[in-house]
C-alpha cells in the first residue's frame, strides 16, 4: 500500500507539472523573441547596449544600408543595428507579413522600410507607429520634397516616417549583346535609338533578328510598370485608385496604355517570359536570358546583386535614357513601430539612415537615389558613376532630374490590387491567360481584390 | 501547485498489517481516489488542453468568424451566409477545388498502387531487408520545402533536367508552372515522391498480420502468386487501406507546401491561378488580402470538401474484394 500511494502522489506531481509546463509553454511565445533588457532608453540605462533591428525587403543589394549600417556599428558601442533584409517581395510577402505584426503588437522591427504601394495603409493607421516628431524628427523638413514628406505624415498629422529612395528611371541593356546584334553600344547613341516606345520595338525586332537565343525585354511586368508611371503623370498623377480612393483600373487611360503596351511586346515575341523578381529571372540574368530591363534607380542595386547578374556580368550592363521620359516607380520610406522596445534609438538609427551622410552610402553601395535633398547635392553623389554598369554617369542620369519627380498617388489597397494585376500582366506572357480575354480578366481581378 | 496530498503522511508512516477497513474521509481516501480516479485524467488532459487550444478553439473561432465580414486592418461586420453564398459564385473559389481535387487524384491513384506493389516486393525474404525498408522512408525525413525546391529546378522551363531529357525525344519545352495539367503533374509527384514510401511500409504491416495459411492453402489449390496478391492479401489489407486511403484524402486535399514553393512561395498558385489549392486560397483571402470572415467560410467549406471526399473514398474502400 505504501508503494501505492507513493506511485499515487509521484503521479499526481507528475501531471501537475505536465500541466504546469503546457501552460508556461503556451504562455512564453507571447513575448518570445524580446530582448532581455527591459530598459526604455533612460538615461539611468544609458550604458547598457541596444540593438536595434533594422527591417527591410527587395533583391540584391535592396535598401544599399549594408555600408552604412557596418559604418554605424563601428562607430557606435551603445546602439548596434541589426540589418535584416527580409525577403524581395514586397506585395506578397513582406507587407502581408509586416500587417499582422503591426496589428498584433509584436514581431516588427525597430526600424522597418516600406515601399510607396504600404503608404496609403501605413498613413491610415496612425496607431501602428511611434511619434517621429516626439524624437525632434520634424526639422528635416526643408531636406525633403514635399511629396516625399507629406506621405510620411499620418492622417492625424503626426510624422511617423522620412524617405529612403525614390524611383528615377532608366533602361538598363546589355552593352556586349547589343554589339553582337550590330546596334549601337554607347549609352548616348543608344538612348537617341528610342525616343519612344514605337522606336524601343522597332529596336527589338532588329536585335531579335540577329541575336535569337536572347529575347528583347525580360517579361512583360517590368516595362508595364514602367510605361503606367510614365502614363499616370500624364493622367493626374493616379495609377489604380483616384484620390478619393475609388477604384479606377478601368476607367484610367494610364492602366489601359501601359496593359496594351504589355501585350504588343509579348505578342510579337520580345519577351523571354520572365516575371520579374522570381528565382527564373534571376537566373535567366545569369544566363543572359534578356538584353534590356526597366531601371528605376533601385533596380540596378538588383540587377548587381549576387542573387541576380552579380559580379561576373559587372561592365557588361549599361544604362541609357529611357524611352518615353522620365518616370517615378518605387521608393521607399523607414519607420519605427509602436511596439519598438526603443524609440528614440530607433529614431536615431532612422535619421542617420535617411540622412545626407546614410544616404550618400547608400546611392554609393546600390545605386538607390536618395530622397533627401541635401544627399542629392553632395558632389560625391552629383558626380558619381556606377562603376558596374560600365561606368555609367549615374549621378547625371538620376540626381539632376530627381527634382522634377512627381509622386503617383497610391491607394489604400494599391499593393492588393498591384499584385493581383501584376499576376495577369504575367499571364497574358506565359500563355496561361488569352490576349484576347487578358484586359477583362485584370479588371475583374482588381475589382476582386480591391473589395 | 495546489495539489498537497501529503499532508500528515509522516505521523502514519508504519501502516498496521492486515489492515481490512478504511475509514472514509481520511487523506488516504482522497489519496486513493486522485489515483484511482483522478490521475488518469490529469495524465490524458495535457493532450485535451492543448486540442482545446489549438484545435476546437480554432475551429469555433473560425465557424464564428466565417459569418462575418472581417477586415483585419478595418471593420467586423456580420454578414450572416453572405460569405458563403459570395464563395459558391467565386470561380476563383471553385478553380481551387477543381485544381486541389485534381492533383489529389493524379497523385494518389498511382501512389496507392505503386505503394501496394511496392510493399508486396518489400514483404518476400531477401538480403538487407531491414536496410531496404527503412530506405523506402527516406524522402519522408527530408523537409517538404527542400524536395519542393529541388524537383522545382528539375521542372525549371529553360534549364530544368526534366525538359532537358524530354528534347531527347523531340518534345518542345513545358513550360511547367504556367500549364494547368502539367503543373499538376510536378507537384503530384512531389508528393508521390515524399509519401509512397510512408504508405508502402504501413501497407508492408498489415500484410505481416495476413495468416501465411491462407497462403500456402492458395498454393495447395494451384492459385499462382498474381492470383494470391488479388485474391488474398489484397482483400485482407481492407482495413489496412482504409487507413491509408483516408489519411492521403486529407493530406491531399489539405495541400499547400508543395504548390506554394513551386511558385516561389507565392500563394496565388501561378500567374492564373494554374495550381492554387484551397488551403493556397485560404492563406491568400486571409494572410494576403486580409479577409479573415471569407477566408474562414473556405476554410469550412474545405472541411465539408474532406468530409465528403474520406466519405466517397471510404465507401469504395469498404467494395474492394468484399463483394462475395
Amino acid at each position: 500500500m505504501i508503494g501505492n500511494s507513493r506511485r499515487g502522489r509521484m503521479l499526481a506531481i507528475a501531471a501537475a507539472s505536465a500541466l504546469a509546463l503546457s501552460v508556461i509553454s503556451a504562455c512564453s511565445t507571447d513575448d518570445g523573441g524580446s530582448s532581455s533588457t527591459p530598459s526604455d532608453g533612460g538615461s539611468s540605462a544609458a550604458a547598457e547596449k541596444v540593438t536595434i533591428t533594422l527591417q527591410t525587403f527587395g533583391g540584391g543589394k535592396n535598401f544599399g544600408f549594408k555600408e552604412a549600417v557596418d559604418k554605424w556599428n563601428a562607430e557606435h558601442t551603445d546602439i548596434q543595428i541589426k540589418y535584416d533584409n527580409l525577403t524581395d517581395q514586397f506585395e506578397q510577402t513582406y507587407w502581408p507579413q509586416m500587417i499582422q505584426w503591426l496589428q498584433s503588437g509584436a514581431g516588427a522591427g525597430d526600424v522597418v522600410g516600406i515601399e510607396e504601394g504600404g503608404m496609403g495603409l501605413a498613413k491610415a493607421h496612425p496607431e501602428w507607429w511611434a511619434d517621429l516628431g516626439e524624437f525632434g524628427l520634424n526639422n528635416h523638413q526643408a531636406n525633403f520634397p514635399a511629396w516625399k514628406w507629406e506621405n510620411g505624415v499620418t492622417v492625424d498629422g503626426k510624422l511617423f516616417a522620412l524617405g529612403t529612395d525614390v524611383g528615377g528611371m532608366s533602361l538598363c541593356y546589355r552593352k556586349d549583346l547589343f554589339e553582337k546584334a550590330g546596334l549601337p553600344s554607347d549609352r548616348e547613341e543608344v538612348g537617341k535609338l528610342w525616343p519612344t516606345w514605337d522606336d524601343f520595338v522597332k529596336v527589338g525586332h532588329q536585335f531579335q533578328a540577329k541575336v535569337k537565343d536572347t529575347k528583347f525585354v525580360d517579361g512583360t511586368n517590368t516595362l508595364y510598370n514602367v510605361v503606367l508611371v510614365q502614363e499616370a503623370a500624364k493622367n493626374g498623377n493616379v495609377a489604380y485608385f483616384d484620390k478619393d480612393n475609388k477604384l479606377i483600373v478601368d476607367s484610367n487611360p494610364a492602366v489601359k496604355t501601359a496593359y496594351d503596351f504589355a501585350e504588343k511586346i509579348s505578342k510579337e515575341g520580345l519577351t523571354a517570359k520572365l516575371r520579374n523578381f522570381t528565382d527564373e529571372w534571376k537566373t535567366g540574368m545569369k544566363k543572359s536570358q534578356f538584353a534590356t530591363l526597366g531601371c528605376p534607380a533601385w533596380m540596378l542595386g538588383v540587377v548587381s546583386g549576387d542573387d541576380a547578374a552579380g559580379p561576373e556580368f559587372a561592365g557588361k550592363w549599361d544604362v541609357a535614357a529611357v524611352p518615353g521620359g522620365g518616370g517615378n516607380w518605387g521608393g521607399s520610406w523607414l519607420a519605427v513601430p509602436k511596439q519598438s522596445k526603443h524609440p528614440k534609438e530607433a529614431a536615431q538609427v532612422l535619421e542617420y539612415l535617411t540622412g545626407k551622410e546614410g544616404q550618400v552610402s547608400v546611392f554609393n553601395y546600390s545605386g538607390n537615389l536618395p530622397s533627401n535633398v541635401q544627399a542629392q547635392q553632395d558632389p560625391a553623389v552629383q558626380g558619381a558613376k556606377n562603376e558596374y554598369f560600365n561606368d555609367a554617369p549615374v549621378g547625371d542620369i538620376f540626381v539632376k532630374s530627381a527634382g522634377a519627380l512627381q509622386p503617383v498617388f497610391l491607394g489604400v489597397k494599391h499593393a492588393q490590387v498591384k499584385n493581383a494585376v501584376e499576376s495577369v500582366v504575367s499571364a497574358i506572357d506565359d500563355g496561361s491567360v488569352p490576349y484576347a480575354e487578358g484586359w477583362k480578366r485584370l479588371v475583374d481581378d482588381a475589382v476582386k481584390a480591391a473589395g | 501547485m495546489s495539489l498537497h496530498v501529503d499532508a500528515g503522511q509522516p505521523t502514519r508512516a508504519p501502516v498496521p498489517p492486515g489492515r481490512r477497513h478504511v475509514r472514509r474521509n481520511s487523506p488516504r481516501s482522497f489519496r486513493t481516489w486522485l489515483d484511482l480516479k483522478a490521475a488518469p485524467y490529469l495524465l490524458v488532459s495535457p493532450y485535451y488542453l492543448l486540442f482545446l487550444l489549438f484545435g476546437l478553439f480554432p475551429l469555433g473561432f473560425t465557424l464564428y468568424y466565417s459569418f462575418y465580414k472581417y477586415d483585419l486592418t478595418g471593420t467586423v461586420e456580420w454578414t450572416g451566409l453572405g460569405n458563403y453564398t459570395a464563395m459558391l459564385a467565386d470561380s476563383a473559389f471553385w478553380k481551387a477545388v477543381v485544381n486541389t481535387l485534381g492533383m489529389f487524384v493524379i497523385a494518389t491513384v498511382p501512389q496507392m498502387l505503386l505503394a501496394l506493389l511496392l510493399a508486396n516486393a518489400l514483404n518476400k525474404r531477401f538480403r538487407g531487408q531491414l536496410l531496404v525498408r527503412m530506405g523506402v522512408l527516406l524522402p519522408l525525413v527530408t523537409s517538404v520545402v527542400a524536395v519542393a525546391v529541388v524537383f522545382t529546378q528539375l521542372y525549371g522551363r529553360d534549364w530544368g533536367v526534366i525538359n532537358w531529357i524530354l528534347s531527347w525525344f523531340g518534345v518542345d519545352p513545358i513550360d511547367w508552372k504556367a500549364q494547368r495539367i502539367p503543373s499538376w503533374l510536378a507537384i503530384a509527384t512531389m508528393v508521390d515522391w515524399r509519401w509512397t514510401g510512408y504508405n508502402a511500409i504501413i501497407f508492408l504491416a498489415g500484410m505481416q498480420t495476413i495468416p501465411k495459411d491462407l497462403y500456402e492453402a492458395a498454393s495447395i489449390d494451384g492459385a499462382s502468386r498474381r492470383r494470391q496478391f488479388w485474391q488474398i492479401t489484397v482483400p485482407m489489407l481492407r482495413p489496412t487501406m482504409i487507413f491509408v486511403v483516408l489519411n492521403s484524402t486529407i493530406g491531399g486535399l489539405t495541400l499547400f507546401a508543395e504548390p506554394t514553393t513551386f511558385y516561389n512561395g507565392n500563394v496565388h498558385g501561378g500567374t492564373d491561378s494554374q495550381f492554387q489549392t484551397v488551403s493556397m486560397f485560404i492563406f491568400e483571402e486571409g494572410f494576403r488580402e486580409f479577409d479573415y470572415g471569407y477566408a474562414s467560410a473556405a476554410a469550412w467549406l474545405l472541411f465539408l470538401l474532406i468530409l465528403i471526399g474520406s466519405l466517397i473514398n471510404f465507401l469504395l474502400i469498404r467494395r474492394i474484394g468484399g463483394n462475395k
